[in-house]
């Protein structure tokens, strides 16, 4: 094996997507990148540069692409006086995998195979996104029966459940409470267990398609739902104890992070950065689908803006979803788990023996795909880490023509610079993990 | 979308949705507006761009900027649903806005043309929308001016061409299924 | 009890077992074999989930991932590698000390999985020379087990080390006994079974 030869130092430079270095950055630059959110006056940038350190008193320090708590490949470049944060930049696209592109050539069918593998922590939602929107654009989103609805809320929920437990687990690890991210796994492979058992895969599950879901809940289905419920209830308590009054937990997240509203809104943040400022915005309550209207539950709401309420939005985040997928269970009604839509929904299994016209329609189906009209349209859902959107441009063929998918953690990870501004580089760490990015649907 | 087929119900034809293409000839705070699916669409011309987002933050309460992305429509066939004063050119910038008070969403589709691939940068009027801008100009080619770091975001900073363009190749490389002789 | 000092070594019918140093160091390194964090997509997350007490890898030692590529053996691919992150692995990689593995985790890293465009790199082993591939979309734990599993049956055989000296890759990965004065020829472990 060769040894580290100085090329590979040139191959992974990245040149202007990197933080530049004081010397080279303008003055007006750097009040740009300083001042640029909170809306400064030219007085108060004035004033801010009287007190900006010299080039030899600060340090550019790269954490990632590879590093344990960038939660992924997250590239930040920090320049730091001491310990402190002056200024930061995210170097991302370190897992851009051209979905996009990708996406322009496959069906409307296979289209949430592809968009699942974004945002990987939660694939259920991604697929209901695209599946939406497809429908919107084919102009069936009325007349999706009622009991594939609820079902497609029943996953969704499970999975919000699961992502914040995702982020309970690794929020502890980087604050060093490594307990907190076995208890989390252990609650989530419960949930994972159940997905196995409703749509066959413990991740990525191409479940929710155009048209419903991929078929019906099995036998059993609400057993396995109440074990966990059952289960997950008394636990959460059990963290809430363990955590939130914690001193050093405490003293680690408040105040750490902090964001106000109007920073947020100018941003783009949306989802608990957004809840935790104070602002109840949650597509769910504010512009809801599916059912959300008819089921009783709450946004949770934080006050400082800071990452102790987002830990604290997301700990009670589960304990809604758990009240939403109880209620869910009450009102799921029997019928069709897709549409009946010829067009759209390919025959029964057993029928592609019997009849050739039902064999011809499945093949055409899933080769060639249904036609959707022309035309475009974007809808959003609440996903856990915030709005996350879809804008579908179709042609008039079987494959979209455009698919875009507005990725929450893309423009939540672009607030980060405002946020870790003058914090430390411990909270850093705290802080991107209050963020919760997923590098999938950051890069996709 | 009636179905005339009485045996697989699945045609062969590309299906045009003809009533929702018919667009009415009407305004919205002074720009051309359509309605696509029953969402709003305004169609800005890039002057007029940066002055409409503007108003519509401080006077109309579309606060935030959700969404700015791009459409290559070089190989799109089909009518595309611009009212009749707006001219077609091959890409469309399109910018989405959300209202907090009034629950209301936007969608704002500027045209490009492909000579002259700019557009004015939104940086000023909403400061979230400089990595989404950076993200069009790597994946398009669409210049932003007034955009403070124009730099690609996704790509590595040496890669060649603008990849969502619809004349860069997917890039699929040709996979063997048998008589591979060695592995890689 | 006691020790027979005539008949040497084999007097010694207790607490003492003979082998050969190279099963002794090939039994030391799969049991102790510490990974280096890689994950970069989905897999990762279920690279987590095996490491988590549910399918627990710290009965094979290994609930430890380093993020320091110098204090670990294995690098465990976990997910799909992007042209922009292809240096960066190379680099991480060529930072691990010898003797090292690779395992590739799931379809992207094994081969480009379904995204065959022009964003990723067709397969790690482009970049870095893999050792044990394990498929799946992601691969269940149980399936990164087996994989690792396979790893430490390989270890402990020493199939890896003989196929690197075969190929002239993974210098100093072998293992050199000096012998004696009047010894006959060194035992290396591409050697084989000799000395």
């Amino acid at each position: 094996m060769t040894s580290v030869s100085t090329d590979d130092t040139a191959r992974t430079y990245e040149g202007s997507q990197e933080l530049t270095p004081r010397k080279g950055a303008g003055a007006a630059e750097l009040m740009r990148e300083v001042g640029s959110v909170l809306r400064m006056s030219e007085a108060e940038v004035a004033a801010l540069a009287d007190d900006q350190p010299t080039e030899d008193q600060t340090m550019i320090l790269n954490m990632g692409p590879q590093h344990p708590s960038t939660h992924g490949v997250l590239r930040l470049m920090l320049e730091l006086e001491g310990e402190t944060v002056l200024r930061s930049k995210p170097v991302i696209g370190y897992l851009h995998t051209g979905m996009e592109k990708t996406g322009e050539t496959l069906t409307y069918l296979q289209g949430p195979t592809n968009v699942t593998r974004m945002d990987y922590a939660s694939p259920l939602f991604n697929e209901l996104v695209f599946s939406l929107a497809t429908e919107t654009l084919l102009g069936i989103d009325g007349d999706i029966p009622a009991r594939a609805q609820w079902i497609r809320m029943l996953l969704c929920e499970l999975n919000r459940m699961s992502s914040h437990l995702l982020f309970l687990a690794t929020n502890g690890l980087d604050l060093g409470a490594v307990s907190m991210m076995l208890f989390g796994w252990r609650e989530r492979e419960e949930t994972l267990r159940l997905l196995e058992m409703i749509t066959g895969l413990r991740m990525n599950h191409n479940f929710i398609r155009p048209g419903g879901v991929a078929a019906d809940l099995p036998d059993g289905w609400r057993d396995g739902v109440l074990r966990v419920l059952d289960l997950c209830s008394p636990r959460l308590d059990e963290y809430d104890e363990l955590l939130t009054g914690q001193p050093i937990f405490r003293a680690r997240l408040q105040g750490v992070g902090v964001i106000t509203t109007d920073e947020a809104i100018a941003l783009g943040a949306t989802g608990p950065i957004l809840r935790s400022t104070g602002l109840p915005w949650d597509l769910r309550k504010d512009m809801p689908y599916l059912f959300y209207d008819q089921v009783e539950f709450a946004a949770v709401v934080g006050s400082y803006g800071d990452a102790f309420d987002r830990y604290a939005i997301r700990l009670n985040e589960v304990r809604e979803s758990m009240a939403i997928v109880r209620q869910i269970l009450d009102a799921l009604p029997a019928g069709d788990y897709r549409i009946q839509d010829r067009k759209v929904t390919p025959p029964p299994r057993a029928r592609i023996d019997e009849s050739m016209e039902a064999l011809i329609h499945h093949f055409k189906i899933f080769t060639e795909g249904f036609k959707v009209p022309e035309g475009e349209v974007y809808c959003a859902v609440e996903s856990p880490r915030g709005e996350l959107g879809c804008y579908l441009v179709s042609d008039g063929s079987g494959v979209p023509y455009r698919m875009r998918i507005r990725g929450p953690s893309f423009v939540n990870v672009q607030a980060l610079p405002h946020m870790l501004r003058g914090g430390l580089i411990a909270d850093a760490v705290a802080v991107i993990s209050s963020v919760d990015p997923i590098m999938g649907e950051t890069d996709r | 979308m009636s179905d005339a087929e009485a045996t697989s119900g699945f045609e062969d034809e590309p299906v045009v949705d003809e009533a929702g293409a018919a667009a009415e000839a009407q305004t919205r705070f002074g720009v051309p507006a359509t309605s696509s699916r029953g969402q709003q669409v305004l169609h800005p011309t890039r002057d007029q761009l940066v002055d409409l987002v503007r108003t519509l933050r401080d006077d109309e309460g579309y606060r935030v900027c959700i969404d700015v992305t791009a459409v290559d429509y070089l190989a799109y066939e089909a009518p595309r649903g611009l009212p009749p004063d707006v001219g077609p050119e091959r890409f469309e910038v399109v910018v989405g806005l959300l209202a907090l008070d009034s629950h209301e969403r936007l969608r704002l589709r500027v045209q490009v043309p492909a000579a002259d691939a700019t557009c004015p940068s939104l940086f000023d009027v909403h400061p979230g929308t400089e990595g989404l801008e950076r993200e069009v100009y790597d994946m398009f080619g669409i210049e932003f001016t007034g955009h403070p770091d124009l730099s690609r975001i996704l790509m590595p900073e040496d890669w060649d061409g603008f990849p969502l363009r619809k004349d860069h190749p997917v890039g699929a490389i040709p996979v063997q299924f048998k008589g591979v002789q060695d592995a890689r | 009890m006691g020790w027979d000092m005539k008949r040497g070594l084999e007097g010694l019918d207790h607490n003492i077992f003979t082998a050969k140093v190279e099963d002794l160091v090939n039994w030391s390194r799969r049991r102790s074999f510490w990974g280096v964090t890689f994950g970069l997509a989905c897999c990762a997350l279920e690279m987590m989930a095996a490491g988590a007490s549910h399918y627990d890898l710290g009965r094979f030692g290994m609930e430890v991932f380093r993020a320091s590529p110098r204090q670990s053996d294995l690098m465990i691919v976990a997910g799909r590698l992007s042209q922009k992150m292809a240096p960066v692995l190379r680099q991480v990689y060529d930072q691990m000390m010898e003797p090292k593995w690779v395992l590739s985790m799931g379809v992207c890293a094994s081969s480009g999985g379904m995204f065959n465009n022009y964003a990723l790199v067709q397969g790690v082993d482009q970049i870095v020379p893999v050792d044990v591939y394990a498929p799946g979309c992601p691969p269940g734990p149980e399936t990164l087990i087996h994989a690792i599993n396979t790893i430490h049956e390989q270890i402990q055989n020493g199939e890896l080390l003989r196929r690197r000296e075969a190929r002239g890759q993974g210098a100093g990965a072998g293992l050199v006994v000096q012998q004696r004065d009047g010894q006959p020829e060194p035992a290396t472990a591409a050697a084989g079974r000799g000395g």
